[in-house]
């Protein structure tokens, strides 16, 4: 009996710790006992793991080894992405530390250093980079790719379509297409587009996971902003069945099972995969949505971190805060003046909509004529933004 | 049993229905408030664990937990690493008044922000001054993880002030309490006379320039005044001509009108002074010695003048320091000529002056002024060579 209290004991602090640590910011504290984990860090013993404890011990020793030092700054750059950790970003910098400032670093190093850039969205910069590379070496594939990736986010289709020709003599048949369709889709050639990337994945025989992947989500996507649920959803289906699914995938799904009003779909889809603040949100959403009290914690939760983000002065998640407003704080006022922030930066398909909602909730004429008038320039065929407008329409 | 269990189990879930939010992933911050009152800080600084671990390993055991036995086996580390990469000063707007506050780390305790555990780590500091101003340089994790910020909130008297810490912005100062026009002004006096006083190369030039003053030139030799009256007319020539050239080219400077090196500046601030001890051994190189104090007066403030450009003043802050500095400057050279002036009257009759002060001085002089300027000229280092005249 004594022992089966003992290990209830453990069995209750247990719980207690990974219940209860939440984000209560009480006072300060001396922890109860000596064995309370207080932190579990991302897994130290995994052989990936014992590769990243290696390099740095080498590159400490040798801190101008540029091969070591992209080397690493790539393996980070790759596992902040499978784990939607912003550190690694930083650790990814730091490799490159001697070589950050350089104005012209050597070609290497610079491709490393616009992707950092790209990802926390200071996107001008990484352009600048991204060119200085391309003036030494016209061929240098990863460099076109990212370019394009960026000026498609910018809203520059032409340009980024320019980008992804380059490809044709250094990239596969699928990336190249892959590439082409991505943006004649949003600029004019929605079905054309689908129907070619469609046809190109169908011959091509791909069996890189991560390639097979961006394809299909980018054609669930597609399929989506032409109305055609039923593809999307078999597109979703399938690129979250090849491996662990990127926090991309899951977002881009979650979207549209939230559009489908399959919140309970979202909640088990993203239940494990809170810690990243894009997906919170979401499963806040379905929370919501699903009338669960847990909602409100989320919210909470979500708002504390979009706070501690903003202390810092992070902007990278404004598309994310201002659906956040919009749709979980009924801020629509705040929510618009963060998409505004936030379309200064990026013009993809959901800051569009974001965009667009928040300005349609706080009935916002400029901005709900200068979204239509960009729509209209670039020829942009999307079901979902064409709804918020029907609706805006009916309530006028 | 089975009841026991779920009753409990009940009441966990109950106490943790509200509290069920997971751990976020962000970029690394850290939380640092600091309280002033009076010449001390209060402190705390949160530190997160898992960045203390990346940076000095907590987790001794490498089973990918830390618990707070490990926290507590690592607290002279954590300590260490921690105050070595941040300072906090605090200085009146100018270099001579900082002083430096000594940090006193106290006890680690543990809280958690959105993203997971920190180590809470309590400090005092102590400025041995009234905190008028703060100066704080952070660089905690600046090498290993750039983008680390460190998160400042400042609390003086119920107001607070915020900052955001990182690489680009490691140093940033934090005004409290605007000082007064007054006490800026009188601040600038004091910091002019130190200057003129610490400086010794002015002082040396002064006094090379004035050493015959209370001499007559007469049949190639040095012969006593009899005249106080001409003495000081001699002197007040003088020194009129250093204080009007100086003052000309210190505000030019200040202003940016004009610029020279200051390498340049500084070594022929000393080929004036070996110039000047020069003039009274063999004298008539200097035919005129209020001109040789004028013209070389243009090149003393032009050194006078980097204490003050460099602390980027503009508008009506500038022309206070400018005249404040100035001020004291002449308060300065005022007080040297109250000393000397009535000594070397006194004693010029004598062999001690005669020989001794005015031949041996001069010479001494003259020596000490080619070290420095072959210092200057050349960027090399003699003085620590010979630490008693430095």
């Amino acid at each position: 009996m004594q022992s089966q209290i003992t290990m209830l004991k453990t069995f209750i602090h247990g719980l207690l710790f990974l219940n209860c640590i939440g984000t209560a910011q009480a006072t300060p504290y001396v922890p109860a006992s000596p064995d309370t984990v207080l932190e579990k860090l991302p897994n130290n013993s995994s052989v990936a793991s014992k590769e990243f404890i290696t390099l740095r011990a080498k590159l400490n020793t040798d801190p101008q080894n540029i091969g070591l030092a992209v080397k690493l700054a790539k393996l980070y750059i790759e596992r902040s992405r499978e784990e939607g950790d912003p550190r690694y970003l930083g650790y990814a910098q730091a490799a490159l530390g001697p070589w950050w400032k350089l104005a012209e670093p050597p070609v290497e190093i610079l491709v490393m250093r616009a992707t950092l850039l790209q990802s926390t969205h200071h996107f001008d910069q990484s352009l600048l980079d991204l060119n200085a590379v391309l003036r030494k070496d016209r061929k240098n594939g990863q460099a076109w790719i990212t370019r394009s990736t960026i000026l498609q986010v910018q809203g520059e289709y032409a340009k980024a379509l320019q980008s992804c020709e380059q490809l044709y003599p250094l990239a596969t048949k699928l990336i190249t297409t892959t590439c082409v369709t991505n943006i004649r889709n949003l600029s004019g050639q929605a079905e054309q587009s689908y129907q070619k990337l469609k046809t190109a994945y169908a011959e091509s025989g791909e069996t890189n996971a991560d390639i097979q992947v961006w394809v299909l989500t980018l054609l669930a996507e597609m399929a989506n902003r032409l109305g055609d649920n039923l593809a999307a959803e078999k597109y979703f289906q399938q690129a979250i069945k090849i491996e662990d699914p990127d926090s991309y995938l899951l977002g881009s799904y979650s979207d549209f099972l939230l559009d489908q009003h399959h919140p309970q779909e979202v909640i088990k889809l993203l239940s494990a995969k809170t810690r990243i603040d894009a997906l919170l949100l979401r499963y806040a959403e379905a929370l919501k949505a699903a009338n669960f009290k847990e909602a409100g914690i989320q919210v909470d939760a979500l708002r504390q971190r979009f706070s501690a983000a903003m202390m810092r002065g992070d902007t990278v998640h404004q598309r994310e805060q201002s659906r956040f407003e919009l749709r979980l704080m009924k801020n629509p006022i705040r929510a618009m003046e963060i998409a505004k922030l936030n379309w200064q930066v990026q013009k993809e398909p959901a800051d569009a909509r974001v965009y667009l909602e928040a300005a349609v909730a706080a009935n916002d004429q400029p901005a709900i004529s200068a979204m239509t008038h960009w729509i209209e320039k670039n020829h942009q065929q999307d079901v979902i933004l064409e709804k918020i407008m029907m609706s805006y329409k009916g309530k006028s | 049993m089975m009841k026991y269990l779920t009753l409990c189990l009940t009441t966990i879930t109950l106490l943790c229905m509200y509290n069920t939010a997971a751990y976020a992933h962000k970029p690394s911050d850290s939380y640092l408030i600091m309280q002033v009152k009076d010449g001390a800080i209060n402190g705390q600084w949160d530190i997160a664990l898992r960045d203390l671990d990346y940076a000095i390993g907590l987790d001794e055991n490498a089973n990918s937990e830390i618990t707070w036995q490990e926290v507590l086996n690592k607290q002279k580390e954590i300590k260490a690493y921690a105050f070595a990469r941040l300072s906090i000063d605090t200085n009146l707007p100018i270099k001579n008044y900082q002083t430096i506050c000594d940090i006193t780390p106290k006890q680690i305790l543990i809280d958690h922000h959105t993203d997971g555990a920190y180590a809470v780590i309590k400090f005092a500091s102590d400025c041995k001054a009234a905190i008028n101003n703060l100066d704080v340089n952070y660089t905690l994790f600046a090498d290993i993880d750039p983008s680390h910020r460190g998160l400042l909130r400042l609390e003086f008297k119920g107001a607070t002030k915020t900052a955001i810490f990182g690489p680009d912005n490691a140093r940033q100062n934090f005004i409290l309490i605007k000082p007064s026009r007054f006490t800026e002004f009188k601040d600038y006096i004091v910091e002019g006379i130190w200057h003129i006083w610490k400086g010794y190369d002015h002082i040396l030039f002064l006094i090379s320039l004035l050493l015959p003053a209370v001499l007559i030139r007469t049949a190639n030799t040095w012969q006593p005044s009899h005249n106080f009256k001409f003495t000081f007319i001699d002197v007040l020539k003088v020194v009129t001509a250093f204080t009007l050239a100086h003052s000309i080219t210190l505000t030019l400077a200040t202003l940016h009108v004009v610029t020279l090196p200051s390498r340049w500046v500084e070594a022929t601030i000393a080929a004036s002074i070996v110039t000047a001890a020069l003039n009274n051994i063999y004298p008539g190189i200097l035919k005129r010695r209020w001109l040789a104090a004028f013209v070389f007066g243009l090149v003393h403030g032009f050194g006078f003048a980097a204490v003050l450009s460099d602390l980027g003043l503009q508008g009506g802050a500038l022309m206070i320091a400018l005249v404040g500095f100035n001020v004291g400057v002449e308060i300065g050279q005022l007080g040297i000529l109250s000393i000397f002036l009535p000594g070397a009257f006194m004693m010029r009759n004598t062999w001690f002056y005669q020989r001794l002060i005015f031949y041996v001085g001069s010479i001494l002089i003259m020596v000490i002024a080619c070290l420095w300027f072959i210092e200057r000229a050349f960027n090399m280092k003699i003085f620590t060579l010979i630490p008693l005249i430095g």
